[in-house]
């Protein structure tokens, strides 16, 4: 299995990208074949990052492990540099994971116009990109990765999308190109002030900003922290993200909301942080407020909500800014507890708009007020919905507790040299968000499935849960639970590596 | 001292000279339904001039020639070789076009040929004269093939206005460089490098080398000399446009690298403001005015002197800090990847009009349902143009941005930020057109679509390009390599 070490990852990266050039070459006719191609290859893919977790060393987990170091581009000294991390394996999965159920929930819903050949090809081409995102150990291999996101997104909003689509799609891709421009524009500049001079990130850690004076640090850092927090999204850079999942079809709401939006949280962990502990040090308490103001803000939104899916699309921005918060405190504790809450959210609120699809596609419609009584109708649709809104607010015992609960915690004891003061007021203000959360989650179940069947939709047949949604479905509902009882199956992952992280911080400030 | 022939170096351009004689006259011979077996002749001598390209690199040792005045060096070969894919793929996007139309065939590929002949003269120049010679021989073509419809007003037109501007700039050009030849007193770039590495010059050096500049401002189209360029690209034929908006314009900035890293490099201050401000404002003007456009040939040309501006954007800071060798390399990666993604997409546009006959952005509604592939090509050029990795747009503009880095001074930073103000306003042009091929309707075109399949030559045209842009956007290296062999210091 040596030839695994070294080819696990590239396999786990381009795997999909094979499958989408197969899935270009059957002719659109044989849909059957489509999408029998395009499930086994997320199922292959899936299948290597179950061999990675088999493999996976669990008492060195803050080494890279599966790595590839092999030349790029010489001439700006970039390499194919890409490895996992106990940081990086769990999201890694958690990708790989829903990925597979998102092609089998579209197996029988294709969203109009149905062209299942182009939409299969792009979940393909966004899971390379996510894959890559996770792995990447090398800022242009980075950047390349996180860019290659957008363009299928795009796509998927604009061509699938609702009516108000055109301008969503834009929208969503202007902000985040705008965002990475500047990303990139930092990524130069620490190149040519790392010394010497590299890209790789490991190795730019190690060097944790040391030689670069710390004003250059902060406006470094300022690029990087606009890349990132655009694609969280933070308050106030937020505002793409109702349009855009609002109008995307379910597919895409479930792969922008569980991992599109990870890769703004996982670039903080790996590059901003690690690279310019000075500068994160400095602006932490500004990011912790931010983060404070959209889980307020992201609450407050979503009671004002009358549409299913943008009141999901506003708790994201309150869910995102506890795990910013998370960060925010610099500490081991926070980081760990950032992590588990990005795994977290991703199997939630990615089931919260599959079910968000499932109810548009019953009753032609996502209103609220329209919506009623669906635990008549449908009860099995309706309970699973109660149980991730359960999950989503937080309740102990479920996967949302262990993202929600330490964040909070986290913020009384910030690192060593943040005000105390500051960060506990934050706590404060969050723990306010969690009571909000559960007012918003549980106020919006008991519209749509609490009550009596609205009269337009008395006589209407709905369908239970059909059985392509009970199979997407079932192990994002076991991953809940499992997670929710035993968090120590990531924890333990993502441990070993945020300690040497929070480490390496401390010991590079001082 | 009789000049010494290199016959080896110099064998691209015989190879070339000799096809445009026996294109000429072939073209007597043929009958009119055989006309089009010139475009095949003037095919095999392009690509035969490139063998010679491929054995003097694999020689790899600099020729020089006429006492300096014409040297085959790894930059010149690099940037031959580029011209002569660019007119092999300008000829395989022309074939049908002028085939099919009602034109004169072999006057066509004749003038085409004299001028990527002067293109090719162009790499090797490194004398005042010979620049110029090479600048004649590649614009004075191109008035021509500009008026080819000449049923058509607009082609006139565009003829008339490109030859009006282009002499007029020429002239500014040649008054420059006679300032430059009374002051240095020699034509060859080496020496008036030394005379420009003066400490005392005199002021009117400035004025010359400012003159000089403006002159190839008009012909790279830059803000505020490109008034000539959109209605010129409108008017001509496609592939003509196609040729003017890549080789020709790439012929100027070789024009402009050659007489700045050969001649003026020792007196900054005469040259970086200069070209700063063209950067700037092309870049700035190119994609504003680029937002407002209906016709899809007019959007293209603005996008061209915007992504003229980012070329000339790391020149503008060659001097400072470090940035000499990465800006070098920067131009040269730049108006590789440039080609490819420019020639694409007017092959698109080629393409796209066969069926619709039109040129409106507007025709293009619904292309992704009526021609999936097509609509799939032109959104990866216009993508790549946008800079979107991993298509081999984001290395060009990522070569630019280390550049501007590497000189590290204000001037530099902040044309650096205007590049990245101004790539994001790019993009929504560019999506634009995606956006109209793939989410709406293809009744919302306007037009009646022919059932007109493309034909093979314009199929391997765009095939070639797109390969270049997918392999160079994942594996950039290639042409990284290239930028850096070129490097003459």
């Amino acid at each position: 299995m040596d030839w695994f070490d070294s080819w696990g990852v590239t396999l786990a990266v381009f795997l999909p990208a094979a499958g989408m050039v197969v899935v270009l070459a059957i002719p659109k006719a044989q849909e059957r074949a489509l999408k029998v191609t395009t499930l086994a290859t997320t199922l292959a893919t899936l299948a290597v990052g179950i061999a990675m977790l088999a493999r996976f060393d669990y008492d060195r987990t803050g080494v890279l492990q599966f790595q590839v170091n092999k030349s790029w581009i010489d001439v700006i000294n970039s390499r194919y540099h890409m490895g996992v991390d106990g940081i990086s394996l769990p999201l890694l999965l958690m990708t790989m994971l829903i990925t597979v159920m998102c092609v089998i929930y579209t197996w029988d819903h294709f969203p109009d116009p149905r062209t299942p050949k182009a939409f299969l090809a792009l979940i393909l081409l966004l899971e390379t990109g996510m894959n890559g995102t996770f792995c990447a150990q090398d800022l242009i291999l980075f950047f390349i990765f996180f860019e290659l996101v957008l363009l299928p997104m795009f796509f998927m909003i604009g061509v699938w999308g609702g009516p108000n689509r055109e301008y969503a799609s834009i929208k969503f891709f202007l902000f985040t190109l705008f965002g990475s421009a500047l990303m990139l524009l930092s990524f130069l500049a620490l190149f040519f002030l790392s010394d010497p001079q590299t890209f790789d990130i490991p190795r730019l850690a190690a060097q944790g900003g040391g030689g670069i004076v710390a004003s250059t640090q902060n406006l470094i850092f300022v690029g990087m922290f606009l890349g990132f927090a655009i694609k969280v999204p933070m308050f106030p850079f937020h505002t793409w993200l109702p349009d855009a999942h609002t109008e995307a079809p379910t597919v895409g709401s479930v792969l922008l909301a569980a991992v599109l939006l990870k890769l703004g949280t996982y670039g903080f962990i790996r590059i901003a942080l690690p690279i310019l502990p000075q500068a994160a040090h400095d602006w932490a308490p500004w990011i912790g407020l931010l983060a404070v103001i959209g889980i307020i803000y992201g609450a407050l939104c979503c009671l004002a909500q009358r549409d299913m899916k943008r009141l999901i699309a506003f708790s994201s921005v309150a869910h995102m800014g506890f795990v910013m918060l998370g960060i925010a405190t610099l500490t081991n504790f926070g980081i760990n507890a950032a992590i588990f809450g990005m795994v977290a959210h991703g199997l939630i609120t990615g089931m919260l708009f599959f079910i968000a699809g499932s109810v548009q596609e019953r009753y032609d419609t996502r209103e609220i007020s329209r919506l009623g009584g669906l635990l008549v109708q449908a009860p099995r649709l309706g309970w699973i919905l109660g149980f991730c809104a359960m999950a989503s607010l937080g309740l102990p015992g479920l996967a949302g507790f262990w993202g929600e609960f330490p964040a909070v915690l986290s913020a009384y004891d910030p690192a060593a040299g943040i005000s105390q003061v500051t960060f506990r007021v934050y706590m404060v203000v969050a723990a306010v968000g969690t009571v909000l959360a559960a007012g918003y989650l549980l106020w919006m179940f008991q519209r749509v499935a609490f009550g009596t069947v609205k009269t337009e939709f008395e006589g209407a047949h709905v369908h239970d849960v059909h059985w392509p949604e009970w199979i997407a479905w079932t192990p994002l509902l076991i991953g809940i639970v499992v997670l929710g009882i035993y968090p120590n199956l990531i924890f333990r992952i993502t441990d070993g590596a945020v300690t040497n992280l929070a480490h390496g911080m401390a010991t590079a400030i001082g | 001292m009789n000049p010494v022939f290199d016959y080896h170096a110099l064998a691209p351009e015989l190879i070339l000279t000799a096809t445009i004689v026996v294109v000429l006259v072939a073209d007597f011979f043929f009958g009119e339904r055989e006309r089009f077996q010139t475009s095949r002749l003037a095919t095999i001598g392009v690509l035969a001039a490139l063998v010679p390209i491929l054995t003097l690199a694999a020689d790899g040792t600099t020729r020089t020639m006429f006492g300096g005045a014409y040297v085959v060096d790894d930059y010149a070969l690099a940037l031959k070789g580029f011209f002569l894919l660019v007119a092999y793929i300008t000829l395989l996007v022309s074939v049908d076009y002028i085939g099919e139309g009602d034109y004169y065939q072999g006057e066509y590929y004749f003038l085409l040929l004299s001028s990527v002949l002067g293109m090719v003269v162009m790499a090797s120049a490194r004398d005042l004269i010979s620049i110029f010679v090479a600048l004649e021989l590649i614009s004075v073509p191109t008035y021509v093939l500009a008026g080819w419809r000449k049923h058509d007003t607009k082609s006139n037109e565009a003829a008339i206005k490109y030859y009006l501007f282009g002499v007029l700039s020429s002239a500014v050009m040649l008054y420059g460089m006679s300032f430059i030849f009374g002051l240095s007193g020699s034509t060859l770039l080496s020496k008036i490098g030394q005379y420009a590495a003066r400490p005392d010059l005199p002021p009117l050096f400035a004025v010359a080398i400012f003159l000089t500049l403006v002159g190839f401002a008009f012909k790279i189209s830059a803000v505020p000399f490109h008034f000539w360029a959109p209605d010129t690209y409108e008017g001509a034929p496609t592939p003509v446009t196609a040729f003017l908006s890549v080789a020709s314009k790439a012929g100027g900035f070789v024009a402009i690298l050659s007489l700045i890293y050969f001649g003026f490099f020792g007196t900054k201050e005469a040259w970086q403001p200069v070209l700063w401000a063209l950067a700037a404002a092309s870049m700035t003007l190119g994609n504003l005015t680029a937002l407002r456009q209906t016709n899809i040939v007019r959007m293209l040309a603005y996008s061209s002197i915007a992504q003229g501006g980012f070329i000339l954007a790391p020149l503008a800071v060659a001097a400072d800090g470090n940035a000499g060798r990465s800006a070098f390399e920067a131009v040269v990666i730049y108006l590789l990847i440039y080609g490819a993604m420019n020639l694409g997409a007017f092959a698109v546009v080629i393409a796209v009009a066969r069926r619709t006959r039109s040129g409106e952005i507007s025709s293009y509604s619904g292309l992704g349902q009526t021609a999936p592939v097509l609509a799939l090509l032109m959104s990866a050029f216009l993508f790549a143009l946008a800079g979107i990795p991993p298509l081999a747009g984001w290395f060009a503009k990522f070569v630019m941005f280390r550049a501007i880095f590497e000189a590290g001074t204000a001037s530099a930073y902040t044309l650096g930020v205007i590049a990245a103000v101004n790539s994001v306003i790019a993009l929504f042009y560019y999506a634009g057109v995606a956006r109209r091929m793939w989410f709406r309707d293809p009744s919302e075109s306007g037009v009646e679509a022919l059932p007109a399949s493309t034909p093979p030559a314009l199929g391997i045209a765009l095939g070639l390009s797109a390969a270049v842009v997918v392999v160079i956007g994942v594996y950039p290296q290639l042409f990284a390599r290239i930028g850096e062999v070129a490097f003459p210091g």
